[in-house]
């Protein structure tokens, strides 16, 4: 099992987001989050990254206690996150933007030049500020970032935010190629039928708490809006 | 007519050492907002520290350099580390208050340590020859040493900023320090280096003060001002800006030391004023996307 | 429909005790030597200096390291108005406020230019602008400064023994309307958009609170009133130089270094801060720079590991408050309902 989830909480202050979640991810899987907003599925991200502190043994990758650790340290195991928004660096360039990714400089099949050609139109714009581009090229840019570390272990927060269809769509069409090489994911998702076609296992979150979890060719439609809903 | 242009010439050199004092302050408020009120001291404990080791080694100025710079690193480092990361956060007084406390800290201890008597750092025969260029013109060889000094440091920051992977990780951590963890960048360590390579440029400008100038434990402050107006005037976060601010400062406080000795510091500080209240982003601001 | 009435978190506490301890304060002269009475005058004097400091940063969030300009600039504007114009030196004290108030407005449409740690120094520089411009100033004694001539010492009172109880008692009287001002500003509407502004300022400024206008209301005000100790400080010592009147050290740091040991953003934090100050100075002063030493390392670690300061500590261990500035909101009785009737 790479990544082991269990009874994590999580508290921003004196307000509790996550009530004893659990999940696994094995290697070579990919596994979609759904839930309305404020269900803690940010949060859950933030956590497994290490920009939220948890129990040492809440979260474990690779059998090893990571909960405690700070996220420089998480990224160095081999850990990404994709943040929500995308969150570039805005004073850098799409090049640098992508090196910067690759900072930590672990071993791994990803390099710049597979990353542009994952992405091409990236490419193209190596030099521009990473603000100049479009949505859907940052979320490119991000997720090349990312890659650029070689991750085991690839959490992506709500690729779809803000994008149109056809470009989600291209998006998506890029994650098959990351499993590909290597990269495990979790994906967390607003857009359901996006998040079930990508993923193999689903778990759903409610208000801090798993509400259902399970194979996302399994899952029927009712189980789904039941347990997203809280009804 | 000469009198003027040697003004002018004495002015840019002169704006060359403001600028360095100014590099090390733009630096630190580039990568975390952090103003450093202590900026002004850690120059003259600089000064300082070359004189110890220049008179005990007895060395000159640019070796006492080579051993000061590091020191200095090394203290910009431990600082950052044991103290300033502390301050850093949303709120506006810790860090303004700690940097205060430690100038008052610097200032006294220097003092008690060595007297309110001036020093100088003697630096031989280069502190009087000078370059004769035309008429009644001439350029002191040590005044011209420093703002080519200037310059090369500015151009080597530069150069550490934008092409090396530090200098990304820096930009990268001022940007978003959060998603900067996410890259593997441990944020207490990246501000710890900034603050190394900021006293490293301190130590710089420390040594050239000292061979320039008499110099005393209270004169800090100023020093701090100096730096500030440069990186006022020249615009917030561009070192090249900065250079010119210096150069504009040197030119201004030139200009009304000739017109009335008494009147130096209050030129530049009208310079200031003025342009704050002109051009308050300053002269060749660096914009932000 | 019921109504609500705002009240405060109580009464001023203890108003008994604080009468009786102004009583005895204004007594002095009774009491005390001529030592007494100029200590106590400085204690007061650095108790306004330093509540003053608190409103700008503490409340308004403009945190200054240059009020010694305005110090300054009400000492010589005392001298100016007295020697120059022949003003009755205890009317030179609130007429130096006023001019200090006035050039306070220019100071800070140029200051307010900057944000934050940029306007911390740059009222550095403007303390420093001023400081040159009084050692230009020949007529004032330009750099060495100059005394007050005996006539105008004289005119204060006619003995030596009724002047020193006057200004001793302008010195009280001075701190308390200080403190009083400070009081009724924070209980009133600026008060609550103050610290609405202090607690997130975007949000106070969605809210339809004019900020600026009120930081700026805030500076003019401290500027008055520093002026004005400013001038009743230089009146006591009797002389004048522009190093003294302008010096960073005694008007800023100190005042600083009182305020954040005392607690900053509470009135009470800065009595207690003065207060400390001064049982320190009366048995570490023979230390000289080792004793400034110290300060600066105990104002570093007062604001990093007990920020709000010895008063901070205090509230929260007892939750003593002398000036609650709660406010509560008090649902009043129902007055009659429209006519809806239970069924």
């Amino acid at each position: 099992m790479l990544l082991e989830v269990a009874a994590l909480d999580a508290f921003y202050g004196d307000f509790q987001a996550l009530f004893g979640v659990s999940l696994r991810v094995a290697a070579g899987e990919a596994v979609a989050i759904i839930g309305a907003n404020g269900a803690g599925k940010s949060t859950l991200l933030k956590s497994i990254a290490g920009l939220m502190r948890a129990r040492p043994d809440a979260i474990r990758f690779d059998g090893v206690p990571i909960g405690v650790m700070p996220a420089h340290a998480v990224a160095s195991r081999g850990i990404a996150l994709v943040p929500e928004g995308r969150r570039l660096f805005a004073s850098l360039t799409v090049e640098e933007n992508l090196l910067i990714g690759g900072q930590l400089g672990r071993p791994g099949r990803w390099t710049l030049q597979r990353v542009y050609a994952l992405f091409p139109a990236l490419a193209e714009r190596a030099r521009m500020p990473a603000p100049s581009l479009s949505g859907g090229q940052q979320q490119m840019v991000a997720l090349g970032r990312a890659l650029m570390s070689n991750p085991r272990l690839m959490l992506c927060d709500e690729l779809s935010l803000g994008l149109a269809p056809i470009v989600v769509r291209d998006i998506y069409a890029t994650l098959p190629a990351i499993l590909g090489q290597g990269t495990s994911l979790i994906i967390v998702e607003q857009d359901i039928a996006q998040a079930l076609k990508a993923a193999t296992q689903v778990y759903c979150l409610q208000e801090g708490r798993v509400a259902l979890a399970g194979a996302a060719r399994e899952l029927t439609r009712e189980a789904i809006a039941a347990a997203y809903f809280g009804v | 007519m000469t009198i003027w242009i040697n003004v002018i010439v004495q002015g840019v050199l002169v704006g060359g050492l403001y600028a360095m004092f100014a590099a090390g302050l733009s630096l630190i408020f580039g990568i975390m907002r952090l103003v450093n009120i202590a900026h002004g001291d850690l120059i003259v404990l600089a000064a300082y520290l070359a004189l110890v080791t220049a008179e005990t080694l007895g060395i000159g100025p640019l070796p006492a350099l080579l051993i000061v710079a590091p020191l200095m690193a090394l203290v910009g480092y431990a600082l950052q580390r044991l103290l300033l990361n502390r301050t850093l956060g949303h709120d506006l007084l810790p860090p303004l208050l700690v940097t205060f406390g430690l100038s008052v800290i610097i200032q006294n201890g220097l003092l008690e340590l060595f007297s309110a008597d001036s020093r100088r750092l003697q630096a031989g025969a280069i502190e009087v020859a000078t370059f004769p260029l035309s008429e009644g013109l001439s350029i002191g060889a040590l005044p011209l040493l420093s703002f080519v000094v200037a310059v090369a440091v500015i151009g080597a920051l530069q150069l550490v900023l934008y092409r090396t992977a530090l200098g990304r990780a820096f930009r990268a951590t001022a940007d978003d320090p959060d998603v900067a963890q996410l890259m593997g960048l441990d944020n207490q360590h990246i501000f710890a280096l900034a603050m190394a390579l900021s006293l490293a440029v301190v130590a710089v400008a420390g040594v050239f003060l000292a061979v320039r100038a008499n110099f005393d434990p209270a004169i800090g402050p100023a020093r701090l001002i100096f730096g500030f107006e440069a990186v006022i005037i020249g615009g917030l976060g561009s070192l090249w800006g900065t250079l010119a601010g210096g150069v504009l400062l040197g030119v201004a406080q030139a200009i009304g030391a000739q017109l009335d000795p008494g009147w130096q510091m209050l030129a530049g500080h009208l310079m200031f004023l003025l342009v704050l209240a002109v051009r308050p982003e300053g002269l060749f601001p660096r914009v932000r996307a | 429909m019921s109504a609500v009435r705002v009240e405060f978190g109580g009464r001023i506490g203890r108003p008994a005790l604080l009468a009786i301890v102004v009583i005895a304060l204004a007594a002095a002269p009774a009491w005390g030597g001529r030592d007494d009475l100029r200590l106590l005058a400085e204690i007061y004097a650095y108790v306004g200096l330093a509540s003053l400091w608190n409103l700008l940063a503490g409340y308004a969030g403009l945190v200054s390291v240059g009020q010694q300009a305005y110090v300054g600039l009400g000492a010589y504007l005392l001298f100016a108005l007295t020697l120059l114009a022949g003003v009755p030196p205890l009317l030179a004290i609130p007429l130096a406020g006023v001019i200090a108030a006035i050039v306070a407005l220019p100071a800070a449409a140029l200051l307010f230019r900057l944000r934050g740690h940029y306007f911390a120094i740059g009222t550095w520089i403007v303390a420093e602008v001023f400081r040159l411009l009084a050692s230009q100033a020949s007529v004032l004694g330009g750099g060495s400064g100059l005394s007050l001539p005996v006539g105008i010492v004289t005119s204060i009172a006619a003995t030596r023994q009724e002047r020193e109880f006057l200004i001793y008692w302008v010195a009280l009287a001075l701190v308390l309307v200080v403190l009083l001002l400070i009081v009724a500003l924070l209980r009133s509407r600026y008060g609550l958009a103050l610290k609405a502004i202090r607690d997130n300022e975007p949000a106070a400024l969605s809210n339809g609170i004019d900020v600026t206008r009120i930081k700026v209301i805030v500076y003019i005000v401290t500027a008055f009133a520093t002026a004005m100790i400013g001038a009743l400080i230089f009146l006591q010592k009797l002389r004048i130089s522009p190093d003294a009147a302008f010096s960073v050290n005694d008007w800023t740091a100190f005042v600083i270094f009182m305020t954040v040991i005392g607690g900053i953003g509470r009135i009470e934090g800065p009595i207690i801060g003065a207060v400390v100050f001064f049982a320190l100075r009366q048995t570490l002063a023979d230390l000289g720079t080792l004793y400034l030493l110290l300060l600066g390392a105990v104002a570093i670690v007062v604001m990093l590991w007990a920020p709000k300061g010895i008063w901070g500590l205090i509230v929260a261990r007892f939750g003593w408050q002398v000036f609650p500035l709660e406010r509560h909101v008090v649902a009043l009785a129902r007055s009659q309902d429209s006519g809806a009737k239970a069924p």
